[in-house]
């Protein structure tokens, strides 16, 4: 069994409201130092396979198909086993 | 030939939907998400809702229900299709419309009437409108703060056909209730058959309603099903 860890971001640039309501809130607790904040989604995903390449790419596979929108999203897939 | 009304598990507007339909003379059968054959329907409408409970995206499971591959079959044709809310980020999950819903820029569930003005008559929703003109539907959602990626829109052949203004008509920043990108309430396609919108026009169709603006975009629907019949 193969274990992925698959990280899902907004890509830069696009609305975040819940970053941005963040900063402000870290701001208000006198935090001034804070740039910037943005909220991401961590997926783990246990996966059974013939080897680890196979593993990988049926992962990317699931990340371009599912687990993430390309239209806004962007995806990191890190193997932790 | 009936609308087919699109049930997921989750959606929660199919009943208003099926009745606003059925008060323009089409003829509204709900049709479940796991159906495959939508080959006796002349046009399609996604309802609100939280199809299969809004997981991991609004919409991202919804798009891969067994019904969408016909829904996609269709949208490509001629065939009128509708989302309603959650329906209209079922539709761009799916890609068949462009950008994308995300949580309303106040992070608040916003319930409430609001106005739009009509920004084109190119689709099905709009048609029997006239531009400019202002309806005043409620909004219900969270995740309707529309985004792309590209400017105006991330097709580049979609197009607004809706917006969020004030009851006279300006697009003013506070008239723009969840943040939307080009304050954009409704899209349609290229051809103008697919659209879809964040309010709810099935529940303002009567008077004791509150309202009756969302008539008219029911009627335009109506008369697009039977303009693609002749």
């Amino acid at each position: 069994m193969y274990t992925f860890v698959i990280q899902v971001d907004r890509k830069p640039g696009l609305s975040d409201p819940e970053g941005a309501t963040t900063a402000r809130a870290l701001h208000d607790l006198g935090f001034t130092g804070v740039e910037h904040v943005s909220f991401g989604r961590t997926i783990t995903i246990d996966i059974d396979a013939e080897n680890s390449h196979d593993a990988l790419a049926t992962v990317e596979s699931m990340c371009a198909k599912l687990l993430a929108n390309p239209v806004i999203e962007h995806y990191t897939i890190d193997a932790t086993s | 030939m009936t609308t087919a009304v699109i049930v997921f598990p989750g959606t929660n507007c199919e009943q208003d939907t099926e009745y606003a339909l059925n008060m323009v003379g089409l003829d509204a059968e709900l049709v479940w998400h796991r159906d495959t054959d939508l080959s006796g329907a002349d046009s399609v409408v996604l309802p609100g809702g939280f199809a299969h409970g809004d997981y991991l995206r609004t919409g991202a499971i919804a798009r891969f229900s067994p019904i969408m591959k016909e829904v996609e079959r269709l949208a490509a044709t001629d065939v009128p299709v509708l989302g309603i809310c959650n329906g209209f980020q079922v539709l761009c999950e799916a890609g068949i419309l462009g950008g994308a819903l995300v949580a309303n820029q106040d992070l608040k569930f916003i319930c409430k009437p609001v106005t739009v003005r009509v920004a084109s008559t190119d689709s099905v929703l709009t048609a029997a409108a006239t531009v400019g003109q202002v309806l005043r539907i409620p909004l219900n959602s969270y995740e309707g703060n529309y985004i792309t990626q590209d400017s105006p829109l991330q097709n580049g052949d979609d197009h607004v056909i809706l917006r969020y203004c004030d009851t006279d008509g300006s697009l003013t920043a506070a008239a723009n209730p969840n943040g939307s990108a080009h304050a954009i309430a409704g899209i349609a396609n290229s051809r103008g058959n697919v659209a879809g919108l964040m309010p709810h026009p099935e529940r303002a169709i009567e008077s004791i309603l509150g309202s009756a603006d969302g008539r008219v975009l029911f009627e335009s629907f109506a008369a697009s099903v039977s303009a693609v019949k002749a």
